[in-house]
């Protein structure tokens, strides 16, 4: 709500509406995303229309409104990576997690992303697991490298860590 | 006024005219696909494109303005061929499926695809699965078969001021759905559906409820009666090659008859019995509670959903009087069922209308079940009548017949006729609230500042000495103006702007219902309308409480109007509701 509030109260009256973007961004940074509740708030607060609003955050592929797996995997699909069989190995990472690019694991725990150039196109192709670059990636390192990557346990559940890979 | 060519022939026309209407006043006609004469043109389609003298690319007709000696070249062969190409790409995301669709015969895409003698497809299908969305049991959206023109945004959301629908995601992923993956239900949506009467293609129809209807009427033990409404009458004709307009009542009645129902009433009674109630709330208001003014009307079941979402501020403004059909089916089930010594559970009511928010407004509130039984089982929109006349076997075409409703709900007066036009409810109420109020005939039945098109239309109208102050809004865009009046007088504490406010949900009122015959613009709408008030000005009675089967109706059984037979049977309630439901 303190986004929200912060972003409506530069943006008064009829000029409302554009304080959409910035409210937008400033919503997904303080939650990795764009809860629908808060969509609502920012609705009510600005005066547009929850269409509107859904109608940017779906033009926008920066945008997301699902809450990300706590571990991000970006595969790169830019050019050096898209000709070194970088398609392999999101298809291998798919049938792993049992998810596709965009989504998150049903437990939260892994962010599948299909990336465009990492910057890094000698090594390709490349894996990214959070900040963490590895090179030449085939499918048969990706048990090795999630290993290295266990599920971060929910704060909430106290429950041990289960092993993915 | 601007002199251009189009193909070599001289044309002049006024000053912000788009090539498009340039063309037609010469008699040319460039084929077009998302452009809606209703509505301002989106440039979605582009098979509208023609080339300009001095022009490096072709531009569209549809949203380019003409200048001062323009050189418009509209059907050459390589324009010809590019349109194909568009066509053949737009038909390359829709599903072929023409012969199962709900717009086979009457689609806009399917019509152009004919013109342009497509006999492959020549381009790979890019078809989305999507799902389809039955939701409101009042409209189908099935986004698959969506063309992206634009036409159903433009109308639920600048026009009608609703948002239910949106354009989702972007480029060839781009979707109409609510915001969000929630459903219409779901969503703000108030099933005026004026999307579906403006969609080009099968992508948004009514919810087809006509095998339900026949099931009801194989079955022996089953009483069906039908109603029909008023401007289903100058609609309905259209679909059979009659001018818009034409009043098909007799042609109607004699079809519902074939068709295999029993009894078939007119909702024009059940309007003269709203007038009644309505015009008797008006006129106490006006005697002994004038701070309850203004009194809003409420048969538009779809304004009845905006305002409950919207607007729940207003509901001590709104006439608690339900819809006519609404009341018809509560007579029917009860006055009509103890008079003819029928079973109400037997009875099976199906009201024969110009709109799908009638298929909600049926079960919206325990009121709906006034008479023990759901009052009205199936409403059923003009389109959907059309398709079973056809089933039946009648020649619409060719049939002369003079047919009459029956007794006792069917005969009506002129009141109730004009229900079915902008204006005609205000006009029909001021008729007889003038005789309430003084107890004499009004001096003038006719109203003419309160009739056409406008989107609001005001004027102030002495009622035997009460100077009322009435407006009339249609289409839901146009009720936020007159609403804000009223609640800025509120807030200041200053003297109302009106005493009485009419507001249908579709523009022109219910003969443009979003249930009606497609292919609705202003000029079908002006006929529509003409044949309801010429409807009006032929008829004997055109005063609802004059009215004979009305005076008996109260004499025989509700008592007067507003009595507690008459508060407990055909007066409703109404609460906020919210906009999303999730």
């Amino acid at each position: 709500m303190k986004v929200i509030d912060t972003v409506a109260g530069r943006h008064s009256g009829s000029r409302a509406d554009s304080g959409l973007l910035e409210a937008l961004h400033g919503l997904q940074a303080e939650h990795g995303y764009v809860p629908r509740q808060e969509a609502m708030a920012l609705s009510r607060r600005l005066s547009v229309p929850l269409a509107r609003i859904f109608e940017v955050l779906t033009f926008y592929s920066y945008f997301r409104l699902e809450e990300p797996g706590r571990i991000t995997l970006s595969v790169c699909d830019g050019t050096s990576c898209h000709l070194q069989e970088g398609p392999v190995l999101l298809n291998a990472l798919q049938e792993l997690l049992g998810i596709k690019p965009g989504e998150a694991t049903a437990d939260g725990a892994y962010q599948l992303n299909v990336v465009r150039c990492l910057g890094c196109c000698s090594c390709s192709p490349v894996l990214m697991v959070d900040d963490k670059v590895y090179s030449h990636v085939e499918p048969t390192d990706l048990p090795r490298i999630m290993k290295k990557h266990p599920p971060i346990v929910n704060k909430e559940s106290n429950d041990d860590a289960h092993s993915t890979a | 006024m601007i002199d251009l060519t189009v193909n070599g022939f001289d044309v002049q026309v006024p000053d912000g005219s788009t090539i498009l209407e340039a063309a037609l006043a010469a008699e040319i006609k460039i084929p077009t696909l998302c452009k809606h004469p209703d509505l301002p043109p989106t440039g979605a389609c582009g098979i509208c494109v023609v080339k300009v003298e001095g022009y490096p690319d072709l531009v569209r007709a549809c949203s380019t303005p003409v200048q001062q000696g323009m050189k418009v070249e509209t059907h050459d062969p390589e324009i010809v061929s590019v349109r194909r190409t568009l066509l053949e790409m737009i038909l390359s995301t829709h599903p072929n499926e023409c012969l199962t669709c709900g717009r086979h015969g009457a689609c806009e895409l399917q019509e152009l695809a004919k013109d342009f003698g497509i006999r492959e497809e020549k381009m790979p299908s890019i078809r989305r699965e999507l799902p389809r969305d039955d939701s409101t049991g009042c409209i189908t959206l099935d986004p698959r078969k969506c063309i992206k023109c634009g036409r159903c945004l433009e109308m639920c959301q600048q026009q009608q001021d609703v948002w239910a629908l949106s354009f989702m995601e972007r480029g060839l992923d781009t979707r109409i759905a609510p915001a969000g993956d929630i459903t219409l239900a779901e969503s703000p949506c108030v099933h005026c559906g004026q999307c579906s009467a403006h969609c080009p293609v099968g992508a948004i129809l009514e919810y087809d409820q006509t095998e339900a209807v026949w099931d009801a009427l194989r079955d022996p033990s089953r009483h069906c009666v039908a109603q029909i409404a008023p401007s289903v009458r100058v609609s309905l004709g259209e679909a059979f090659g009659y001018e818009s307009g034409a009043n098909l009542a007799g042609q109607l009645y004699h079809a519902l008859r074939r068709m295999g129902f029993d009894t078939v009433f007119d909702t024009n009674f059940g309007a003269d019995v709203t007038i009644m109630e309505e015009a008797s709330e008006l006129a106490e208001r006006i005697r002994s509670a004038p701070e309850k003014l203004p009194l809003i009307t409420t048969c538009c079941p779809s304004w009845v959903d905006f305002m409950e979402k919207f607007h729940a501020d207003m509901i001590e403004h709104f006439s608690t009087c339900k819809s006519p059909h609404a009341i018809l089916g509560t007579l029917t089930k009860t006055y009509y069922a103890e008079k003819e010594g029928i079973d109400p559970e037997s009875i099976f009511m199906v009201s024969v209308m110009p709109c799908t928010a009638k298929k909600y407004e049926i079960t919206r509130e325990k009121s709906m079940y006034a008479s023990g039984e759901q009052d009205v089982d199936i409403s059923l929109t003009t389109r959907e009548i059309t398709r079973m006349i056809r089933q039946t076997g009648i020649a619409l075409e060719n049939l002369n017949c003079l047919e009459l409703p029956d007794s006792p709900l069917g005969e009506y007066s002129g009141a109730g006729v004009i229900f079915g036009v902008s204006g005609g409810v205000m006009e029909s109420a001021l008729r007889s609230t003038h005789f309430f109020l003084t107890g004499e005939d009004p001096p003038e039945l006719e109203f003419q500042p309160l009739r056409g098109l406008e989107g609001i239309k005001e004027m102030t109208v002495d009622l035997g000495g009460h100077n009322l102050r009435v407006a009339v809004a249609h289409g839901l865009g146009h009720v936020e103006k007159v609403l804000e009046r009223v609640r800025v007088a509120k807030e200041k504490g200053d003297p109302m702007p009106y005493d009485f406010i009419e507001v249908m949900a579709c523009p022109g009122g219910c003969i443009g219902g979003g249930g009606q015959s497609w292919n609705v613009c202003n000029t079908v709408r002006n006929q529509r309308a003409a044949g309801l008030i010429k409807e009006d000005r032929v008829q004997d009675v055109r005063t609802s409480y004059a009215s004979p089967w009305i005076q008996k109706l109260y004499k025989d059984f509700l008592g007067a109007p507003l009595s507690p037979k008459a508060k407990e049977l055909l007066h409703t309630s109404y609460r906020s509701r919210p906009e999303y439901l999730r």
